[in-house]
């Protein structure tokens, strides 16, 4: 195989790679702020509701999550899950939802009690207090560590290939079984590099808009 | 009748009691200043004005209105609560102000919010562009009241704590309550911004602004108030008006508070 065509079948794979990292990223963002609501409430069942699930989720690999949600439907339900990347999309939103909403209650916990009380006293309600005064304060503290989970997940994404799913990493391996070939398995690294530089940038960007106040 | 009654509250932490029944009134266009050692339940009175402290027993009313009663609990929906409140202004001792938002839309945030709930309530259109448009207005005129009409789109972190604390006066101010508090409003602040604050509140003092100042400044307190309150351990120690207090404390706690609070070094 040519240089060309290997990048041409790489392509492909890495286009089903963006596509669970940019469907993963909007959906579990969001839902890990919903989340974070659920792991501070003031209603114990809910409480602990949410914290055994963040439990559950960060104590057993992805991978395995993976799997479960692609099998456990077939063999418990009897009916099987067609769709391998719905299977993927699902294990990774709840995961990534998860974490994200670890980084949200750290994020919504530093806000000084104070700016909390100022709102109050000027009358505001509970939702425009946290949606117009506390959230892009939380945004900003939290830019640092949803970028760290952020480029973990374009990483995190190779997983998708233990049901068959066929990422970039997988059409490396498909070149690799077929061709006798090992080079292109390599060469993935330069899709997930530049995937992870542009990332850095926006990050980057985002940081720097927020940077025009302190505190 | 006075602007404000505050009837027997009593309030505690975990079974520790901060207020053991205090009782008070003020009158329109009255400063009262409320002094005493840490501890002695000043903050806590003034958080329970403010609903930011639910107390377990007492009354207050604002002229004349009954907007809270411990003997009926749970009656308030968030509404009546948040309406109960913009009878009064709390300037905090450490500032609170919104760090994203310039000093302008400090001053506007709150009002503008509210002007479109009342519209929504009154069930009438909301002219979000003229709301906005009067309410800036009105806080540029109160901002340069304070000394900052050239300092609107500057962000709290680029102010002295001095100037943030003119800012959160204004703030408090632009929602007109009928009484506005402050909270040890220099307690944070290094002893030269001190006097620039002091004379914006002292400022402030007129016919229809009543205000209650807890504060441990204690010439301030002589001058400006029209009315003292000394508070030890939960109760008001002594009451009269400055002078007397000042001067010729009858109570012993008092005297031994002042003497110390005056003492040089």
């Amino acid at each position: 195989m040519t240089f060309l065509q290997v990048t041409a079948q790489l392509w492909d794979g890495f286009q089903t790679t963006l596509y669970l990292f940019f469907v993963v990223l909007v959906l579990s963002l969001p839902l890990g702020l919903v989340f974070s609501f659920g792991s501070m409430s003031r209603f114990t069942p809910l409480r602990w509701f949410t914290r055994f699930w963040v439990w559950a989720i960060r104590g057993t690999p992805l991978m395995l999550q993976i799997i479960t949600v692609f099998y456990v439907p077939g063999l418990v339900f009897n009916t099987p899950m067609k769709d391998r990347m719905l299977a993927c999309l699902v294990a990774f939103v709840i995961n990534y939802a998860i974490y994200f909403s670890e980084i949200f209650r750290g994020g919504i916990e530093s806000i000084p009690k104070g700016q909390y009380e100022a709102g109050q006293v000027l009358g505001m309600t509970r939702s425009q207090i946290f949606f117009k005064i506390v959230l892009l304060q939380v945004i900003k503290r939290i830019m640092a560590p949803i970028g760290n989970e952020v480029i973990n997940l374009v990483k995190d994404t190779s997983l998708a290939r233990v049901i068959a799913v066929t990422e970039v990493l997988k059409s490396a391996q498909d070149i690799v079984n077929g061709h006798a070939i090992i080079w292109p398995l390599f060469y993935t690294a330069v899709f997930y590099l530049a995937a992870v530089g542009l990332i850095q940038i926006v990050l980057g960007l985002c940081e720097r808009k927020l940077s025009y106040y302190k505190g | 009748m006075p602007v404000l009654e505050v009837k027997n509250i009593r309030k505690s932490f975990d079974g520790a009691q901060v207020l053991k029944g205090i009782s008070f009134g003020l009158e329109k266009g009255k400063v009262l200043s409320i002094i005493g050692s840490s501890g002695s339940g000043k903050t806590t009175l003034l958080r329970c004005m403010n609903f930011l402290e639910h107390p377990e027993e007492g009354q207050i009313l604002v002229n004349g209105q009954l907007l809270f009663d411990a003997s009926r609990p749970g009656t308030l929906t968030d509404a009546q609560l948040r309406e109960n409140r913009l009878h009064f202004g709390l300037v905090f001792q450490s500032f609170n102000l919104f760090p994203q938002y310039n000093v302008l839309d400090n001053c506007t945030l709150a009002p503008d919010l509210l002007a479109r709930d009342k519209a929504k309530a009154e069930g009438r259109p909301f002219d979000k562009a003229a709301a906005h448009k009067a309410n800036v207005e009105k806080a540029e005129t109160l901002l340069a009241r304070v000394g900052l009409g050239a300092k609107l789109k500057n962000y709290p972190c680029e102010l002295s704590g001095g100037q943030q604390q003119r800012v959160a006066i204004a703030r408090a101010l632009a929602l007109e309550p009928d009484i506005l508090c402050f909270d040890e409003p220099t307690s944070a602040l290094d002893p030269e911004l001190t006097n620039e604050v002091l004379r914006v509140i002292k400022g402030l003092k007129s016919a229809d602004t009543t205000m209650v100042i807890v504060t441990h400044e204690m010439e301030f307190a002589r001058h400006v108030s029209d009315h003292v309150i000394f508070m030890a351990d939960g109760v008001i120690e002594e009451e009269g008006d400055p002078e007397q207090i000042f001067t010729a404390p009858k109570s012993e706690k008092t005297r031994s508070f002042l003497a110390k609070s005056l003492e040089q070094v």
